[in-house]
């Protein structure tokens, strides 16, 4: 988890904001390469972190014997007691 | 057809949607009124939650802002992108382990203190409210420009919508129709964007062409992010890719700013009960994935849209005969969005970054509105435009209620003043809450405080200066006291409002110099989250730990095991 968070500031807050004139220098086919992490690559590696820690905690939960009754993707109605 | 033909249309048909989805998916119990019996698949909460999220701001606003922004259009496309990850990864899934029905309740719970809860409560109602005004104020501006009719009417309409579903069929009927208003926002957003990509690039990815070169006009054969940058210099203006060139935000200031709102986001309440509705902590994970992606659609379509958008107004109107100008122009202008001041009298429009000779100014609202008119595309996805307006409007709005009716109902009446509450009658008051927040939104929507733009920016600055610090030290951080916890909340909210009300009220034309560390009344949350951190966290180390029962609680729900719900 701390390495998918190291991730996200890196990639937001360095990549996007801080480092973003020098690495305008530096070209992704029409974009400035600062300018496109702050616009796009950035979203796209939100979504990658958020999917591999969705996949990453469902391993360590069936490793704990965790019931785990949501499979990725699959609709599933609810397994726990009314209230 | 005429536009305002297919609006009556679409409207019409999605309107007729949404009331067919509250009738459908109505709940008679407490648990279906608040939390959707739990029962929602990590798919659908994905795109409820990214509908609930796509405020009429992200829809109506964002590109246009970003379009006279440039670069540092990024604070709002990073910021409102980024607390998912947060949410993601620490929030979601435990508060989802933990169950219950409201943030404010796990508050009160894992704070042990009632007082903790009505702060967070009233933190919850006033964030709610400030949202809420601007979303039945996009009601009306649609309405008005779209459908003719007067903004009070429009605003009407949407108020009477909003109150069928969200108050016969709280969070179940909510939830349905916002994935419906997902599906209608997200296509009403992507096919005026894939047709203007199309035509101005030749690529139909919207994401690829804002990086190609331009097949038509003036500047055809030439990159678009390098032709806007030349435009803007040939005009006076900043360069639109350039990051800290005049007149733009100061990094410090766009660090801040981004930091408050991918917090504020990880802390609004409405977010937040989202996850309150899938089955487990698992499927909190996913929905915040699948949410992510959906927002992603629209947030990486947004930046494209904003510079193709820039490019078209700049393009048709710079240097042009007034008497030639487009019909589009002609119908904003009668609604004063787009005003046109031929200083020099010579009849042709000159645009500008000299204050003194410009001659243009359009209002930021309209780029995304009058966008596919603009790209002369066919009347019916106007229309379609104006529907998905209308969809993003009322989604975020019903889930703003139904949290507003859950603070007064759940948090309010029935754990401070009347704990046995027998069930039907709970329901029912969340109902009356529900329905009386919906008109209380209606008349904000009406009779718009000046100040709404202003104060959506402290909603943002005052969950991320309340709500997150407290959830995640409440989850991490066992030896976080009750004093502790209030002690930060106050200091938190404190700080944050007095800045905001100094620098937008007091003292409101002051500049970088004057403020804080450089940091804008936008950004100054980042700072209200710190201390918040600081305040909890040095003293709950001087105040007695928390009892053992909340210390084992939050073992319990740090560990990877079956949901604590009752």
């Amino acid at each position: 988890m701390v390495g998918l968070l190291a991730v996200w500031f890196v990639v937001s807050y360095l990549l996007g904001i801080v480092f973003v004139e020098p690495l305008n220098h530096f070209h992704l086919g029409g974009f400035p390469l600062g300018f496109w992490f702050a616009q796009q690559g950035s979203i796209y590696v939100f979504i990658i972190l958020t999917l591999v820690y969705a996949v990453a905690m469902d391993r360590i939960d069936r490793r704990h014997g965790v019931e785990s009754d949501s499979a990725p993707g699959h609709s599933h109605r609810s397994s726990e007691t009314p209230e | 057809m005429s536009i305002q033909g297919w609006t009556y249309l679409l409207v019409g048909i999605t309107f007729a949607v949404y009331i067919g989805i509250a009738i459908w998916s109505r709940v008679g119990t407490t648990s279906g009124f608040y939390v959707a019996g739990r029962g929602i698949p990590p798919l659908a909460n994905g795109m409820a939650t990214a509908a609930d999220w796509m405020s009429a701001a992200s829809f109506i606003s964002m590109a246009g802002l970003i379009s006279f922004m440039g670069y540092t259009g990024t604070i709002y496309l990073m910021g409102w992108t980024g607390g998912y990850v947060l949410l993601a990864l620490l929030l979601a899934p435990y508060l989802r382990k933990y169950g219950r029905y409201t943030i404010p309740e796990f508050v009160g719970d894992r704070y042990y203190s009632q007082t903790a809860r009505v702060i967070a409560v009233f933190c919850a109602i006033f964030v709610s409210f400030t949202y809420v005004a601007g979303q039945m104020r996009g009601v009306g501006v649609v309405f008005s420009r779209f459908l003719e009719v007067d903004v009070t009417v429009g605003v009407l309409i949407g108020v009477g919508i909003v109150f069928f579903y969200a108050v016969v069929g709280g969070m179940r009927g909510i939830t349905y129709t916002q994935v419906a208003q997902f599906c209608v926002l997200i296509v009403a957003y992507l096919i005026p964007a894939i047709a203007i990509s199309w035509k101005m690039t030749g690529w139909a990815i919207p994401q690829i062409g804002f990086g190609s070169t331009l097949i038509e006009g003036q500047y055809a054969g030439l990159a678009l992010l390098e032709t806007l940058d030349t435009i803007h210099r040939d005009l006076g203006l900043p360069e639109y890719t350039g990051a800290w060139v005049g007149g733009k935000k100061s990094m410090v200031d766009v660090l801040a700013i981004t930091m408050a709102l991918m917090v504020g986001t990880a802390g609004l309440p409405h977010v937040l009960i989202r996850f309150y509705t899938v089955p487990n902590a698992s499927a909190a994970r996913w929905s915040a994935m699948w949410a992510l992606i959906f927002i992603g659609l629209l947030y990486t379509t947004a930046p494209a849209v904003s510079a193709f958008a820039r490019v078209n107004m700049i393009e048709t109107l710079h240097e042009k005969s007034y008497t030639d100008a487009p019909q589009w122009f002609k119908s904003w202008e009668g609604t004063g969005l787009i005003v046109f001041n031929d200083r020099n009298g010579d009849g042709v429009i000159q645009y500008s970054g000299n204050p003194d000779t410009n001659e243009l100014t359009v209002d930021r609202d309209i780029m995304v509105l009058a966008n596919p008119e603009i790209a002369k595309l066919p009347a019916w996805v106007v229309a379609l435009v104006a529907a998905g307006g209308l969809a993003a409007a009322l989604s975020t709005a019903a889930g703003l209620l139904l949290v507003i009716s859950a603070s007064v109902s759940h948090d309010l009446l029935k754990s401070v003043m009347w704990k046995d509450m027998p069930q039907n009658i709970e329901l029912r008051m969340a109902r009356i809450a529900a329905a009386f927040a919906v008109v209380v939104a209606g008349i904000l929507g009406i009779y718009p405080p000046g100040f709404v733009a202003q104060v959506v920016a402290f909603a943002f600055g005052l969950a991320a200066a309340s709500f997150f610090p407290i959830l995640l030290l409440g989850i991490f951080d066992k030896r976080t006291s009750k004093e502790g916890a209030i002690a930060g909340m106050l200091i938190g909210i404190g700080f944050t409002t007095a800045y905001i009300i100094w620098f937008r009220f007091v003292d409101p034309t002051a500049t970088a110099d004057r403020w804080l560390f450089g940091i804008s009344p936008e950004g100054i949350g980042t700072i209200g989250m710190v201390l918040n951190f600081i305040v909890a966290i040095t003293v709950s180390r001087f105040t007695p730990p928390p009892p053992l029962v909340v210390q084992i609680m939050i073992e319990d729900i740090r560990s990877p095991s079956g949901n604590r719900d009752s």
